[in-house]
């Protein structure tokens, strides 16, 4: 009972410092794609500019672990308050979107910034 | 029958109650509009002259007991200091029913034990250390603890907040704003010798970490209490001792 309030204390805060990150993160997101888009854009342009940029690779890495801790533990509390899903089962659930989304997210990171 | 005698004679309200258990209904009366009428006024209308079955809760009538707390027009709200023309218009109707998030009774009586039981769970009690032999405790009134002390310490129990709160309603074992605010007086007062404890009953999802900072119970207070902002200072305490490891 008690490691579960520590653990559940620690999700808090977890899900708290997530949520400071993806905060400046969206807007540096945001400001790259407006002034990235001035004047509009191509595919073959978009590509040119984030091929082998190490920076951007490391942000955008950053950006999906910070999603990866952030989202799952929100979905949790939705599917047990909501969808009236006991913890372990919303848990497994919502873990498993985690994973997916890390696979993705990592993924499309790779593909528009790999060399 | 002259219209100089019907106009003396005051309007109707018309009020519809909510009669019986969870299983009930809502029951229309007929109650004459007064001046300065408060929702309580109404509801002891309708039981000393219409309907003496009507069963409902009350003492002091002045905003101290916290016993008349019920739904009017969805609203939880202290009938005895809510004046009806605050609730509604001439032309409209009300609806008064028990405080929702607790099992009624009958009629607008409900059962606040598990409100209650929540409030010696969250470690609502005070316990200190020092005997009659010793000094008395010196707590500075312009501290930051007696501060946070005396800005959550005049709740009545009234359970208006706890019937207005959405996470008791998603999660029934959700310890609840006035609870939480409770303990939150306590965990600002340096006479108490249960910190640790405290701090250990209100950690996690029954706790005040299940809080989504809607502010519903904020919003209600009758007593301008605001649980929300007790809430988040013992995420803050629980927080930190939760990542020293000393939780």
């Amino acid at each position: 009972m008690a490691s579960t309030a520590i653990a559940q204390a620690r999700a808090w805060y977890w899900q708290r410092i997530s949520a400071m990150v993806l905060m400046v993160f969206v807007f540096i997101h945001l400001g790259l794609i407006l002034y990235a888009m001035r004047g509009g854009l191509t595919a073959a342009e978009i590509l040119g500019r984030t091929q082998g940029n190490l920076g951007l690779a490391v942000f955008y890495a950053v950006f999906v672990l910070a999603c990866v801790i952030h989202v799952p533990l929100g979905l949790q509390k939705i599917a047990e308050e909501w969808g009236g899903m006991t913890p372990p089962t919303a848990q497994l659930l919502t873990r498993g979107f985690a994973a997916l989304i890390l696979v993705l997210g990592l993924t499309a990171v790779w593909a528009v910034t790999a060399p | 029958m002259s219209t100089e005698m019907s106009s003396n004679n005051p309007s109707l309200i018309s009020v519809r109650i909510w009669r019986g258990t969870a299983a009930g209904g809502f029951q229309r009366y007929e109650v004459p509009r007064a001046a300065s009428q408060t929702i309580l006024d109404v509801v002891t209308y309708i039981q000393r002259s219409l309907d003496p079955t009507l069963s409902y809760r009350f003492a002091c009538r002045v905003g101290m007991c916290g016993s008349c707390a019920m739904r009017v027009n969805g609203q939880a709200r202290w009938t005895c200091r809510t004046h009806v023309s605050k609730v509604i218009d001439e032309s409209a109707e009300l609806e008064i029913a028990p405080l929702a998030n607790l099992p009624i009774i009958k009629d607008l009586v409900t059962d606040m034990t598990e409100f209650f039981d929540k409030w010696a769970r969250a470690k609502g009690q005070f316990k200190g250390d020092a005997t009659r032999q010793d000094d008395f405790a010196r707590v500075k009134p312009e501290s930051a603890q007696r501060r946070a002390v005396d800005a959550g310490i005049e709740c009545i129990g009234c359970g208006v907040c706890y019937s207005s709160c959405d996470v008791v309603a998603w999660r029934p074992d959700y310890l609840g704003p006035a609870a939480l605010n409770r303990a939150w007086t306590l965990a600002n007062d340096e006479r108490d010798t249960q910190q640790l404890e405290r701090l250990r009953a209100v950690a996690g999802d029954a706790g005040c970490h299940a809080c989504h900072s809607h502010f519903s119970c904020t919003e209600r207070c009758p007593k301008r209490i605001s649980p929300t902002a007790g809430i988040a200072g013992l995420k803050k305490k629980v927080g930190r001792l939760a990542a020293k490891g000393a939780l």
